[in-house]
């Protein structure tokens, strides 16, 4: 399994705007590489961010081939409620990696 | 000439100003490769929740907890699951080999662990788990000042070092000095030309989008001069490792560095 970096504030006030990181180690291989022997190496890259909020999908993003390997995404949200947040990455095949990080709204 | 005279008191006095300047930053005027990046690029490298090279000493905590070789120890059943017993480690390296009767740098040293202690395979250099291993290593540390070449044993290494350092190389035929000595500091292409400190191996390199070792960067600069780089592994790496390391003696490692 790949190694995931996300930052989430543990606390926060309600409403205000918190910033989330988020990074995950994957080589996005584009499939532009050419092999000494011809052909290409085989694309492999992230297709989809997702990040649920409490249940709510918050913020989603399409990636395509050009993006750099361990992509990094930041984004803000407004702290409504205490919950917990649900990053997801699915990737050319359908593998999914999920990390979870717990905020406290008060 | 009283004019004259004023204008040497005013230089003297600048002088000691910049003495004294020099002397409240601890009189070194070396500057880690990290000082020549962009802001943005010194602020990646700081935070290790942006720091891509923290995701190779995640997985280099992985490694160091799970069992490898037929006894099924790791490196944690000797060393510790914290291994605090690495703290500073990468700072003394390459360190003398008493048992080999040559100098080892810490890839090298991981990977005869892993083959002698642990039986395991040997693990392939600048493959993914001797760099996610070495990483974490030296990630521990992090802000300890480089000692290497305090032991007078790995003088005959470093001398060896200083002489691969000044020897002209490739079709360009340049030498690392001429770049990393005479003009760093300045423009090579686009790219600031740093002072060549291996403070913050193994590093993240924006342009490798991977984490890679000293032996990978000199590679670069080998091609970069159109001379047949040497073989992962080789002692001229090693020698060239410990004479820069001597050379940054004292200064702060920084592990993972990010480099553009």
């Amino acid at each position: 399994m790949s190694r995931a970096l996300v930052s989430v504030p543990p606390r926060a006030r309600r409403g205000e705007v918190v910033e989330i990181r988020a990074m995950v180690q994957h080589e996005m291989e584009t499939g532009f590489r050419p092999l000494p022997q011809g052909g290409f190496v085989p694309r492999l890259i992230l297709r989809r961010f997702e990040c649920d909020y409490d249940g709510a999908t918050v913020f989603a993003a399409d990636l395509h081939p050009a993006i750099s390997a361990n992509p990094y995404i930041a984004f803000r949200l407004r702290a409504t409620r205490s919950g917990e947040l649900v990053f997801r990455w699915i990737d050319d095949r359908g593998a999914v990696r999920e990390e979870r990080a717990a905020i406290e709204v008060a | 000439m009283r004019r004259a005279a004023l204008a040497a008191v005013a230089l003297a006095a600048l002088g000691a100003a910049a003495a004294a300047w020099a002397q409240s930053a601890g009189g070194d005027a070396r500057r880690p490769g990290s000082a020549f990046m962009s802001r943005e690029t010194q602020a990646m490298q700081r935070d290790d929740k942006a720091n891509p090279g923290m995701l190779s000493v995640l997985e280099g905590e992985e490694l160091w907890k799970a069992p490898a070789g037929p006894a099924g120890r790791s490196c944690a059943s000797c060393h510790g699951a914290d291994a605090a017993s690495m703290d500073g480690v990468a700072a003394r390296h390459p360190a003398f080999d008493p048992a080999r009767g040559e100098a080892i740098d810490l890839a090298g040293r991981i990977a005869q662990c892993r083959e002698e202690s642990q039986g395991a395979p040997a693990p392939r250099r600048e493959g993914r788990e001797l760099l996610a291993l070495t990483t974490f290593v030296a990630h521990r540390s992090r802000g300890a000042r480089v000692s290497t070449g305090e032991d007078a044993r790995l003088a005959p290494t470093i001398e060896a070092g200083r002489r691969l350092w000044q020897a002209r190389l490739g079709q360009l035929n340049l030498s690392c000095a001429q770049c990393h000595d005479d003009n760093a500091g300045m423009k090579l292409g686009a790219s600031t030309i740093p002072e060549a400190h291996p403070t913050g191996y193994p590093i993240y390199r924006l342009e490798w989008q991977d984490i890679g070792s000293l032996q990978r960067r000199i590679r670069g600069c080998l091609t970069g001069v159109r001379a047949e780089p040497f073989a992962y592994g080789a002692p001229e790496y090693v020698a060239l490792e410990a004479f820069l390391m001597d050379r940054a003696r004292g200064m702060e490692m920084e592990t993972p560095g990010v480099r553009p």
